[in-house]
């Protein structure tokens, strides 16, 4: 507040116009800082930053220093196969006797990693499609939006599966299934955004001053855009982890003996009676990661809808 | 001569037919000369400038006539050529100054890509450079409002930037589209005042686009009065305003209410509608609505003639043959156009009489029964 009022003398000291504007005076430092104000003001996007934040650090951490896990997450000890949770294996051990909980937090590594690269690689495609569609028009518009359609109409699980079967198990196969599945879903909400941009009269007056077709649409028309990019990104990141994870579950991911959640879940499922801790932790933590994504995309969005932005 | 437009044609194929938004209209601007084309909603004057900067949105495009600019023919100029125009040799600024500026950039960012567009200069350079600009658009403090948000500023504010872009690379020539539509008229007065005086600074030609006489009357050196596609009159302004030739100039000038005027008349009104572009009559574009319609009128175009130092495209001041008539003669048609205003108006005055009569007799009747 005071900082607000400070700026207000400062206007008034320096011209007479804000009176006039007959707007509060607020300096809008950059749609970064909407979006933090966003994640700030409401507690469950807060808790959800830091839980990814937390993951984050949990893959990086176990990336370069595996030693800090209590058991070597690949190692076999049949002996000690199939035990429920204790003290010494707080998440228990599967059927080669692996410790899950080292096993969990390894698995951090590939979902955030594939849930970024796979939305990279959606938001590229898609934005550079959504925008020719978009700012062309026409020919150029009906094209790709009835591709888009087209991927749109088959199930996209279904359609990822169809990729990895052309393309071969991986986890950047994967990757790439994944991303190519949700370009659809960018393209439409660019192409929509860039529809009603570029009507505006700025885009019109830097036409005027010269400006090619390329730099209206990467400087006036797609920052335009950036709100509703960045909330359906940092949803499509939950949506990408989910993927990859019934991919693993199908047993289309990762090649054994590589940690990753999905494929923990489907291996376990025979062992579901006897063993239910094969699959309630990694699928807890796909469920609270997905979950942290989706409440993180909230709260984001609450910051850039102006109508939500308190005065 | 700066800017030469000769019997330019601008066409928008539509689905039932073509609509010819511009139909052979030509003028000239000179350097440092404000020229008005003036016209109602739909007259085409808005088109005739974004053909001249070669911004017509598809499917419209320049069916015919010529265009030179600064000895340069714009008819066939490739987009980069033209890129390479807009904004360095021609600028142009709009109606809305509200939403002309990019909301996501500050201003000072927003004229310095206007500059370093055309020029290769440094970033800090090009800043400099835009605060001096706002300084001559007369925004205060500019070093302080170079880092404000368009949010920030009023749209009197936010047209004086529109300028300042519009200016940053010294065009020849500044097409203003209705610049004073949307502000007040104290701000309107202000950014009138500065185009002028930016006119007196850089001998920068200008070429306003407005309906508003008032406007027109304060800062144009010439006028050309635009109806349905067509130039209807052309003539310098203090000529025009105090000798009106075309009933459509003569209609709109007597429209504008004035304090002299007899409180006992009705304000003259033009009547009917413009008419639909598909469907224009078929002599003169404006027969239906001329009071002083004659049956050649209906039948043929007349043709845009040299009536002394007017300009005008009236069967009033033309000859069948397409000359124009004697002194003696146009002398009397203008008396003749005067009168049928008058005669028109007072038409209508009684006939707003006999319906305020025929009201409020309903009125008393009602009150009777009751």
């Amino acid at each position: 507040m005071s900082k607000k009022t400070v700026l207000a003398t400062q206007g008034a000291a320096g011209e007479v116009t804000n009176s006039q504007a007959q707007q509060p005076v607020e300096k809008r430092e950059s749609i970064w800082k909407d979006v933090l104000d966003g994640i700030v003001s409401n507690k469950a996007a807060l808790v959800s930053a830091i839980f990814i934040l937390l993951l984050a650090l949990i893959a990086i951490v176990t990336k370069l220093v595996p030693g800090i896990l209590p058991y070597d997450p690949y190692e076999q000890n049949l002996a000690e196969s199939v035990q429920g949770p204790s003290a010494a294996h707080w998440f228990g051990t599967d059927i080669q006797g692996r410790d899950i909980f080292s096993r969990v937090l390894v698995g951090t590594q590939i979902t955030l990693v594939v849930g970024l690269a796979a939305v990279a690689i959606s938001l590229t495609v898609g934005v550079l499609l959504g925008a020719i569609a978009g700012y062309k028009g026409g020919k150029w518009d009906t094209v790709i939006m009835r591709i888009m359609d087209m991927m749109l109409a088959i199930p996209s699980i279904l359609l990822a599966i169809a990729i990895m079967a052309a393309l071969g198990q991986g986890i950047e196969k994967a990757v790439v299934a994944i991303g190519l599945v949700a370009i659809p879903e960018y393209a439409r909400i660019v192409r929509s955004e860039i529809l009603a941009i570029k009507e505006n009269d700025y885009v019109a007056a830097a036409r005027v001053i010269g400006d090619s077709n390329f730099a209206i649409v990467f400087r006036h028309v797609l920052p335009n855009a950036l709100p509703s990019i960045i909330v359906r990104a940092t949803l499509g990141i939950s949506s990408a982890i989910l993927d990859c994870a019934a991919l693993g579950f199908l047993g289309l991911g990762v090649q054994p003996p590589d940690a990753e959640w999905g494929d923990m879940l489907g291996r376990g499922r025979n062992e579901l009676f006897r063993a239910p801790w094969l699959m309630i932790f990694p699928g807890l933590a796909i469920t609270l990661t997905v979950l942290a994504f989706n409440l993180l995309g909230d709260g984001i969005r609450d910051g850039l809808d102006p109508k939500s932005r308190k005065r | 001569m700066l800017l030469e437009v000769k019997s330019l044609c601008t066409e928008f194929p539509v689905k039932r037919g073509v609509v010819r938004a511009v139909d052979d209209v030509s003028f000239e601007v000179s350097e440092g000369e404000i020229l008005a084309i003036v016209g109602e909603s739909g007259s085409g004057k808005s088109v005739t400038s974004l053909s001249i900067m070669g911004l017509l949105a598809e499917p419209g495009h320049v069916a015919g006539g010529e265009m030179t600019f600064d000895g340069k023919d714009l008819v066939h100029l490739s987009e980069k050529e033209y890129r390479e125009m807009r904004g360095n040799d021609m600028a142009m600024i709009f109606q809305e100054p509200m939403t002309s500026l990019n909301p996501v950039y500050r201003i000072g960012d927003q004229i310095v890509e206007a500059i370093r567009t055309h020029e290769k200069v440094s970033k800090k350079e090009a800043l400099t450079r835009a605060i001096d600009l706002l300084r001559k658009v007369g925004i205060p403090s500019p070093e302080a409002r170079v880092r404000d948000y368009p949010h920030q500023m009023s749209g009197g504010m936010r047209q004086r930037v529109m300028i300042a872009m519009a200016l940053a690379c010294n065009p020849k020539l500044l097409i203003a589209d209705e610049p004073t539509t949307a502000l007040d008229v104290t701000i309107q007065a202000q950014i009138l005042d500065l185009l002028r005086r930016l006119r007196e600074d850089t001998d920068m030609a200008v070429l306003l686009i407005t309906h508003d006489l008032g406007v027109v009357s304060e800062i144009a050196d010439r006028v050309v009065v635009m109806y349905c596609g067509q130039v209807v009159e052309e003539a310098e302004v203090r000529l025009l305003f105090d000798n009106p030739m075309h009933p459509y100039t003569l209609g709109l000038l007597k429209s504008i209410p004035r304090l002299e005027d007899d409180d006992s008349k009705r304000l003259y009104m033009i009547k009917g509608m413009v008419p639909n572009p598909l469907e224009m009559p078929p002599g003169c574009h404006f027969s239906d609505r001329c009071d002083s319609c004659m049956q050649v009128c209906r039948e043929r175009m007349p043709e845009l003639v040299q009536v002394g130092d007017h300009k005008v495209r009236c069967f009033l001041y033309e000859e069948q043959d397409g000359h124009a008539k004697d002194a003696a003669e146009v002398k009397a048609n203008e008396e003749k156009a005067r009168e049928a205003i008058e005669a028109a108006r007072e038409v209508s005055t009684a006939e707003a009489l006999i319906e305020g009569d025929v009201a409020r007799e309903a009125e008393e009747g009602g009150a009777d029964e009751r």
